[in-house]
């Protein structure tokens, strides 16, 4: 490489671009952060389609055992939370929390006429929307939209945790960012040469799309160096496991504990589409699941944060009743999901499990619409009206 | 607008940019648009023969005792996905009438399906090639019994004594009339039309005269013994079909935000009356004067697909890892066959974030300096229904690199010789963008350059103006 190559590369790892923002774009990162009671939602994203039947398991049911001769888990087995069901074996520490009232399951979750495309299940799922309707926004990019009424300065308002963004975390008008790895988001954003681009633009032609572009460009910086700064603020008082979703759980602790005003965090997952030899594999997901959430509510504890943070899982899809012959399971419908938080209204079993013995060709019915959950979440916890977001209101529950 | 600047302009949206060539030497528009169109039907592309497929389909598949064999077998099959994504993408780079290529990617995603079969894919592909520039009836017609389509919206499950309504819903909502332009019962009424409408085992259309509901419906307000041709005609005879893909082609092809009424009512009116010739109705939109109006230029968000083929054809790349094209495509957001549902890609604002941007700008230092990339792609439906081994990694991510290509610099190098070293800028600037940069930010841009001889200066200048957020739009 020629030295003139080599320097001509550097240009772009040294300093930072946030030296160049415009003082206008700074105002969000002197402002202060820590505001006591300032909820936050942590979304947890099971990808593949988590069997939520030996997630959650009817450990008195016949018919549950009657399908599932060889995955069925046994009931001395299972984590006993009342007398007819049992936590899978390796929710050793949602258990523990679920006995201290931190733990919300809510049971048959799903949509009417479930669709089994991962797909298309996950675009219902993440834009909010009925399985005959096509909405190109997530439901989470619409709480920003709503929300962030005055943030343009409040890019770093919802995280996913990933190189890409997911179309939950899409508005129609703002978006969430993306960040993996702190630093080397900050060191892509933070190529001087951008922050020189927006230093030097001018705004004459703010209302096209050069203007969206470089609106977007500034606020990536500007968010890539708050979350920067805000990173280094925290040390962990836990030991997060050494896995994908460990070092995921650390990045959101260090920033929820740190005062960051970030509201959604968004984290993914898999993969959970175990069509074969489904014990092993769901046994390691959820092992390393169990172990990262435990470290992070420790970790949130330790801080007197806890009770400003809900965790919420879900997945595009259950899986079928009865098991298939590679011991295994097929696409299913409906699901539950967890809530985990210190800040709970009703902890425990929010509903009863789906009737077995109610099927729709195999598969269970839904009880409880996704949208209401989401409706729930957004009224009670994240406090806005979720009409705008959901485009119809629904009736909010009542474990928030 | 100069000629200059209608020419590129042109070039930018009924292709993937305008040469140096064609840039030096600006022509009546007339001329330029007469030669955008190719005089003969275009050649298919094939990736999978017609034996490849005979071995992998589900009829030899099912001769396969060996459970795990078979797997294997599908598994190979489905990642000849990729190997076409390439073929098409090459075909885009190499394309003497990219306007063919364009209006496919249009089609493509007008017409989305998803499917895990790459033959289903390639057939309807073809079918989209053929009549992109063609008549819209018959490629509605043809992409209608294709079984890809087939397969993506349930007609196979659609026979007399169980309806399916999915393609009798879409084909409505997203492929001629768009929301609002029929009821439910008139969704039902064309299912019923479109029972017995399938493919065989070897992917091939046929009618199954005995699923087929005969019946009277009522379609439209109008009553008789429709069958799923009639319904497509009805559909053609309709003037909201002309304009609702009007109003499509007018966004893809104008603006992604502003549209203007008028001219979209004028596009369709030629539509409907030259009975839906695709070819005249772009000639009415490319030589109208509105198109080449101040207000156009910059108006378009370069889609990644877009981006990734203007690169290749004004730079030639060798990429080390061909699957880079379409690692591109995912980081990005428009992977090829992979749509992300029956609507195909929003497009227009839908490709920006902040990710997306970041990684946009950066993308011309990994493609041109070997300054790679490092980054997780989301996995795709194929990735997620093959992780099934226990001890796969469980990140729900694939980790991959993007850059390691080497750029062909000689020509384009050649063709900015003897600028000053102050003038370069600019000039490459009105070559490279849609819209005019201030002074000041090509100050800016040249305080980063590489100045120690006129070829590195030349290209840092050509990267870092690839690497603004102008470059992004057209």
């Amino acid at each position: 490489m020629s030295v003139s190559r080599r320097r001509f590369l550097e240009m772009s790892s040294l300093a930072t671009a946030s030296m160049f923002v415009p003082k206008f774009l700074k105002a969000f990162e002197s402002k202060p952060v820590n505001l006591p009671g300032h909820k936050v939602l942590v979304v947890v994203q099971l990808s593949g389609g988590n069997d939520g039947l030996n997630t959650v398991i009817p450990y008195r049911n016949d018919i549950y055992y009657k399908n599932r001769p060889v995955i069925g888990i046994k009931r001395e087995e299972a984590l006993s939370l009342n007398d007819e069901v049992g936590l899978n074996p390796m929710m050793k520490g949602i258990k523990a929390l679920y006995d201290k009232g931190y733990v919300s399951i809510v049971n048959g979750v799903g949509y009417a006429e479930p669709n089994r495309s991962h797909f298309r299940s996950m675009d219902i799922w993440q834009s909010g929307s009925a399985a005959d309707e096509l909405v190109t926004s997530g439901w989470l990019g619409r709480y920003l939209d709503n929300a962030c009424t005055d943030c343009d300065k409040h890019n770093a308002f919802a995280i996913e945790v990933d190189d890409t963004l997911s179309l939950a975390m899409k508005g129609k008008q703002r978006n969430a960012i993306a960040v993996q790895d702190i630093n080397q988001f900050h060191n892509a954003a933070g190529n001087p040469y951008f922050g020189k681009l927006i230093q030097t633009h001018e705004q004459e032609h703010d209302a096209q799309l050069a203007g969206y572009l470089y609106r977007t460009l500034s606020e990536t910086i500007s968010a890539a160096d708050y979350v920067y700064q805000q990173n280094k603020i925290y040390t962990a008082s836990q030991t997060y496991p050494n896995t994908a979703i460990g070092k995921h759980m650390k990045m959101i602790g260090n920033l929820i504990n740190a005062g960051a005003e970030t509201r959604v965090y968004y984290v993914s997952h898999s993969s959970f589409d175990t069509h074969v030899d489904q014990k092993n594999r769901q046994n390691k997901l959820f092992t390393e699941l169990d172990d990262s959430l435990s470290a992070l509510v420790a970790d949130l504890q330790c801080s007197g944060r806890f009770n400003d943070v809900m965790i919420m899982t879900f997945s595009e899809f259950g899986r079928r009743v009865t098991q298939n012959a590679s011991n295994g399971t097929d696409h299913g419908t409906a699901n539950n999901m967890f809530f985990i938080s210190g800040g709970l209204k009703k902890a425990g079993l929010y509903n009863p499990l789906p009737d077995l013995g109610n099927l729709d060709q195999g598969d269970i019915k839904y009880s409880i619409d996704f949208k209401q959950v989401y409706a729930t979440v957004l009224d009670k916890w994240m406090s806005i009206v979720p009409k705008e977001i959901l485009a119809k209101s629904y009736d909010t529950m009542s474990f928030i | 607008m100069t000629l200059q600047e209608q020419n590129k302009l042109l070039y930018a949206r009924a292709g993937f940019g305008i040469s140096i060539a064609d840039y030096r030497r600006p022509r009546p528009i007339k001329e330029c648009v007469v030669g955008l169109f190719p005089p003969t039907t275009p050649g298919r592309l094939e990736m999978i023969s017609e034996e490849e497929w005979a071995e992998n389909s589900p009829k030899a598949m099912k001769e396969l005792t060996d459970d795990l064999m078979r797997k294997e077998k599908q598994k190979a099959f489905r990642e000849r996905a990729k190997d076409l994504n390439q073929l098409w993408v090459q075909a885009m780079v190499e394309a003497q009438y990219p306007l063919l290529e364009k209006m496919s990617i249009f089609w493509h995603g007008h017409f989305a399906t998803h499917t895990a079969n790459p033959y289903f894919d390639q057939l309807l592909l073809n079918d989209v090639r053929k009549n992109a520039l063609g008549n819209f009836g018959d490629l509605l017609r043809a992409v209608s019994k294709s079984p890809a389509m087939l397969q993506f919206l349930n007609n196979q499950q659609n026979k007399k004594a169980h309806p399916n309504e999915n393609f009798a819903r879409e084909v409505m909502e997203l492929f001629t009339l768009g929301r609002g332009h029929y009821t439910e019962q008139d969704i039902k009424e064309a299912a019923r039309a479109f029972t017995g409408w399938a493919y065989d085992g070897y992917g091939m259309f046929v009618f199954h005269k005995g699923q087929h509901d005969d019946g009277e419906k009522q379609f439209l307000g109008r009553r008789g013994n429709w069958n799923g041709d009639d319904i497509l005609n009805i559909l053609l005879e309709q003037k909201q079909t002309a304009l609702f893909i009007s109003q499509k082609l007018y966004r893809y092809f104008v603006s992604d935000e502003k549209v203007n009424d008028k001219h979209v009512q004028q596009m369709a009116k030629h539509f409907y009356e030259s009975n839906y010739d695709i070819a005249a109705l772009l000639k009415h939109m490319f030589t109208a004067d509105w198109f080449y109006d101040d207000s156009v230029k910059g108006a378009k968000v370069k889609a990644p697909v877009e981006l990734l083929v203007g690169y290749q054809r004004l730079l030639p790349i060798e990429f080390r890892n061909q699957n880079t094209v379409t690692y591109i495509q995912r980081v990005l957001g428009q992977h090829l066959f992979n749509p992300p549902n029956v609507a195909g890609w929003p497009g227009g604002k839908n490709w920006i974030d902040s990710s997306s941007l970041v990684i946009r700008m950066q993308l011309p230092q990994a493609l041109f300096m070997s300054k790679e990339l490092n980054l997780d792609l989301k996995p795709t439906e194929q990735e997620i229904m093959m992780t099934h081994k226990v001890n796969q990694s469980t990140s729900p991510n694939k980790n991959v690199r993007i850059g390691q290509a080497i750029a062909d610099w000689s020509s384009y190098v050649a063709e900015w010789k003897g600028y000053g070293r102050a003038e370069l800028p600019k000039a490459m600037a009105e070559y490279l963008l849609p819209v005019a940069v201030s002074n000041s930010q090509l100050n800016a841009l040249q305080q980063f350059c590489d100045k120690d001889n006129e070829e590195d200066y030349i290209k840092s200048v050509s990267i870092l103006l690839m690497g603004m957020p102008e470059y992004q739009l057209c």
